[in-house]
């Protein structure tokens, strides 16, 4: 019944054998303690759930485990690299970008993704990429206003990983 | 062991007042966070539920022989197993006029004669997984007999509508009143020169926090012992309510944990019956188990928000004087009380009829009604929302009708001035003493940010050029700090109200304080430290703050109706009173003085108008190593205190909506929101603008976008994120927040709380200003049902 699967999920590579039906989501959660990727609804309507799927924003409820086979993957634990928090993870800090927290996860992973294609969005930009991510504490500004401020920071002058990100 | 406090040019307020950024956000931006069903203990096992299809129906049968059978099944059990166990309890009495306490049914663990809304539980699946729970829920066979249902407050208070409870006639819980009597009410009625009647509803509302309920019940055999990790506000009530009331176990042999709860907004206070029905069957099975509610259960199974339908008149003298105020309100309860569902339309609602106004005489009627729905309880507001969608629509509706300004109408009719210290507070007529207040200044202070008299002007402009611009006023009080137990109790609360702060400094001078207060996104971990920190004259990280726990907090009360900083922020700060005078005690004898003589400031004990002190760390030592040390003092530094309220807070504000209505489509577009809201002292800035954000939004979502829409067969339409329309990013503008203090004279750090106020003033500022929209084009329109949808008021502009 079980299928094996094998993937990179935050740089390591796993192997596992999954139920056929089982979801993306909860492998992240259940098989590998990953547990930052959360779940809010049944109707991929929240996006507590988004990650990235070999460099892309995915909802992770709305995929299958054998689906992600040999796929690459970034959770909201791979983000900060070697201590250093992503631009993304400080603008939600200084910008009091989150409350709850529990949509938080779902936010940077959609709007990292959303950065990566528009670099200098204006707020209606950004308010748009944040279409399929609900948040029910902060009223959304505060979150807008951090995907600003970090997209400033990641287009100042020396920030770091301009280079990978041409390549892309 | 260092602290900052030998810096004798420390500020008072290093801390309170500043825009401190969050301590605990890192663990949520880096995915560290730890929600209920983040946790899996060993031996886990995960329930599912069988619940009914139907509003109302007979349960025949229940056959769970076929389900049992299925892999991986570890118990099921049913109404019957539990038929024995007390059902939750209702935490507020409220009687009905002729002085008979309310009906209060029983609302049992899992049902066994009848089911009485959609989603009522009739059976539990305990399995290895939860995929084979949810399996083996699908085959257990449940046989109904569909009965005739109610969903609407008032048509179920009529003689032969189908009752809910047996043994409640008429399907009413109680009927109340409030205020002058209603005789003297409707002789200053007759005498007015214009009435203002408006009859609309406030409709249901589903809270949505994002993270859905998640309980995990564990049982420890050996040392008999229970705990429970649940998504709750409020662990302390919880276990009180589950220990005490429904299973009869010791509460000592019990630990309530709310870890990261993934915000509550009112729906995670209450005792679910789940919550008490895992503890019990984790004896029962010997192993933990888990329940997290599928979002369309969530839809089904959270206690839901507002639903009233009221008549509401307001009458106005020639000079536009009110001269009365009288409101009949039938509120929904669902099919079962909740924990507080009893006093939300009565005494959280009643008792806000005043407003910021002098009206002499107000009654308020509410008959609290069951009908074949989902339980009905706070969500953000709780009350005082529908109090002041009541006052605030009749006030921009009575000044259309009169011809007069809506912002005349409210400076003419406002309570003056009163700073409650050197002015006594203001007695109402619904009895409530508000505190200390100064509404002139936030309606002046939002008129200017909005620019009255060129909006009005731009106005006159885009009518003229067939354009609908629309202004409108809300300018609302709440009570909150919730509250006097005294109070309370005498209008019948089951509980006390006070809560609990503990402060232990640690022998290095580090303080870790334990607060019964919960955090679910208020941010306690920052503003309690920055309290603390400044108090003690310390490093901010040199405070820990730790909640949400029973087994390492005394007691608690919880986070609701914006209390935590007004009063567990005083209990914390109480017993730092207690660990100052203590460490004056122990810094005289060190310093051979008399305690009398010792001053403590910027972290440190110092003899008055002297150079001789010592800084707090060495008093902390000194009080762990009491080498030196008075005779008649214990060794330690450790408080705690219990601290009761004198009086609810009173935060009030203005919040003015600036929309456009599409006039082929109706489409309504926000296109500014002003927020002045006074909730006394600020400790964080940005803290409490981030509460007023949440709190508008919600409350916008109420006016323009979202309702809880049940069929005639008692179907809740719309029990997903697909079908509920939730406010999104794209459909707010930039909110325009200001602020004005109005120190609240009766809690130490004159606090007044923030975490309501966004939901409570913003409601009806939005549909006041659709309406003013389309009074400017001239379409006569008093009411349009909430949510505004564009269909809506399209329609109402055909009429
Ligand atoms: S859990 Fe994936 S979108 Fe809601
Ligand atoms: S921060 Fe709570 S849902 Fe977004």
């Amino acid at each position: 019944m079980s299928i094996k699967i094998t993937l990179t999920v935050n740089g390591v590579k796993h192997t596992n054998k999954v139920e056929p039906r089982m979801l993306l989501v909860h492998y992240l959660r259940d098989v590998l303690k990953l547990t930052g990727t959360h779940v809010g609804c049944d109707t991929s309507g929240c996006g507590a759930c988004t990650i990235h799927v070999n460099g892309k924003a995915t909802k992770s409820c709305t995929m299958l485990a054998v689906q992600a086979d040999k796929a690459k993957i970034i959770t909201i634990e791979g983000m900060a690299t070697h201590h250093e928090l992503h631009p993304l993870q400080e603008a939600f800090n200084q910008c009091h970008g989150l409350q709850c927290g529990f949509c938080t996860p779902g936010m940077i992973m959609t709007a990292a993704d959303f950065l990566t294609r528009n670099k200098k969005p204006n707020e209606k930009e950004i308010r748009e990429a944040l279409e399929g991510n609900l948040c029910r504490c902060t009223g959304y500004e505060n979150i807008v206003k951090s995907i600003q401020y970090a997209a400033d920071k990641m287009s100042a002058p020396k920030a770091r990983k301009t280079k990978k990100e041409a390549t892309v | 062991m260092s602290t900052n406090n030998g810096n004798g040019a420390d500020a008072p307020n290093r801390f309170i007042g500043k825009s401190v950024k969050r301590v605990e956000d890192k663990r949520f931006t880096t995915g560290h966070g730890r929600y209920t069903d983040d946790i899996v203990l060993p031996h886990q096992t995960y329930a599912a539920f069988v619940r009914s299809q139907y509003a109302h129906a007979k349960i025949v049968s229940v056959n769970i022989t076929t389900a049992k059978a299925m892999p991986g099944v570890v118990a099921i059990y049913t109404g019957a197993h539990v038929a024995e166990v007390n059902g939750v309890p209702c935490g507020w009495q409220v009687n009905f006029k002729n002085g008979t306490p309310m009906k209060e049914p029983k609302h049992p663990l899992l049902v066994t004669d009848k089911a009485r809304h959609v989603g009522d539980a009739i059976a539990i699946v305990i399995a290895r997984s939860k995929e084979e729970a949810e399996d083996a829920a699908q085959a257990v066979e449940v046989k109904y007999e569909e009965l005739p249902c109610e969903i609407d407050a008032f048509k179920a208070a009529q003689p032969g509508a189908p009752l809910v409870h047996d043994d409640v006639p008429n399907n009413i819980c109680y009927d109340w009143a409030l205020g002058n009597p209603i005789d003297e009410v409707n002789a200053a009625m007759n005498s007015a020169s214009h009435v203002t009647t408006l009859e609309f509803v406030n409709q249901r509302l589903i809270p949505n926090a994002i993270e859905p309920r998640c309980y995990n019940a564990s049982y420890d055999r050996i040392h008999d012992h229970y705990t429970l990790y649940t998504s709750s506000q409020n662990p302390h009530v919880i276990r009180l309510l589950m220990c005490a009331f429904v299973l009869g176990i010791p509460e000592h042999k019990v630990r309530v944990v709310s870890p990261d709860v993934g915000g509550g907004f009112g729906s995670k206070i209450f005792h679910y019956t789940e919550e008490a029905l895992l503890t019990w069957c984790s004896k029962h099975i010997g192993r933990p188990v888990k329940w997290t509610a599928e979002r369309s259960e969530s839809f089904l199974t959270d206690a839901h928000g507002r639903d009233h339908i009221t008549k509401a008149e307001m009458g106005f003298d020639n000079d536009g004087k009110i001269v009365a105020l009288r409101v009949k309100t039938y509120a929904n309860l669902g099919a079962y009380l909740s924990t507080f569902g009893s006093c939300v339309p009565s005494y959280l609602h009643g008792t806000l009829m005043q407003g910021l106004y002098t009206t002499p005489k107000i009654n308020i009627d509410v008959t609290a009604v069951f009908t074949h729905t989902t339980a009905v309880d706070a969500y953000r507001g709780a009350g005082r929302p529908e109090a002041t969608y009541v006052l605030e629509r009749l006030m921009d509706l009575a000044a259309h009708e009169m011809k007069v300004d809506p912002v005349e109408l409210r400076f003419k009719n406002f309570i003056p001035p009163f700073d409650g210290v050197t002015q006594p507070g203001y007695q109402t007529q619904v009895a409530l003493q508000y505190d200390s207040g100064n509404y002139h200044g936030v309606l002046e202070k939002g008129l200017q940010m909005l620019g009255y008299d060129d909006f009005r002007k731009a106005q006159k402009e885009a009518a003229h050029n067939g354009k609908l611009l629309g202004v409108g006023f809300s300018t609302y009080i709440e009570a909150c700090g919730i509250a006097p137990s005294s109070v309370v109790g005498s209008l019948g609360a089951r509980a006390g109200l006070f809560e609990f702060g503990q402060v232990r400094v640690q022998p290095t001078g580090k303080v870790t304080v334990f607060t019964g207060s919960h955090s679910h996104g208020q941010g306690h971990e920052t503003t309690f430290a920055q309290v603390v920190a400044d108090k003690l004259g310390i490093s901010m990280d040199d405070v820990h703050i730790v909640h949400g726990d029973t087994g390492k907090i005394g007691f608690g009360m919880g986070t609701y109706g914006s209390r935590s900083l007004a009063v567990g922020g005083t209990a914390i700060v109480k017993s730092i009173e207690k660990i100052i005078e203590k460490g004056k005690k122990i810094a005289a004898h060190l310093l051979e003085a008399s305690a009398d003589d010792i001053d403590f400031a910027n972290g440190n004990f110092t003899v008055k108008g002297t150079d001789k002190s010592i800084p707090f760390a060495n008093i902390a030592l000194t009080a762990y190593v009491p080498h030196k040390y008075p005779d008649d003092l214990e060794p330690g530094l450790d408080f705690s205190s219990f601290y009761d309220p004198a009086n609810f807070t009173y935060p009030f504000g203005c919040h003015i909506a600036v929309v456009e209505v599409d006039k082929e489509t109706g489409k309504v577009t926000l296109k500014r929101f002003i927020a002045v809201d006074d909730v006394g002292n600020i400790i964080n800035p940005m803290i409490v603008e981030g509460q007023i954000h949440g709190g508008v939004a919600q409350g916008i979502g109420q006016a323009l976008f979202e309702g809880a829409e049940y069929d005639n067969n008692g179907q809740l339409t719309n029990a997903s994120y697909m079908d509920y329309c939730m406010p999104r990013a794209d459909d707010f503008p930039m909110y325009e927040t200001a602020t004005q203090i109005t120190p609240c004279p009766h809690n130490p750090l004159g606090v007044k709380g923030a975490g309501e106020a966004g939901a409570i003033g913003s409601t009806p500022a939005v549909v006041n200003a659709v309406l003013d929209a389309l009074w400017s084009g001239g379409h006569e329109v008093k009411d349009i049902r909430m949510p505004l949808t564009s269909e809506r008021v399209w329609r109402a502009m055909q009429n």
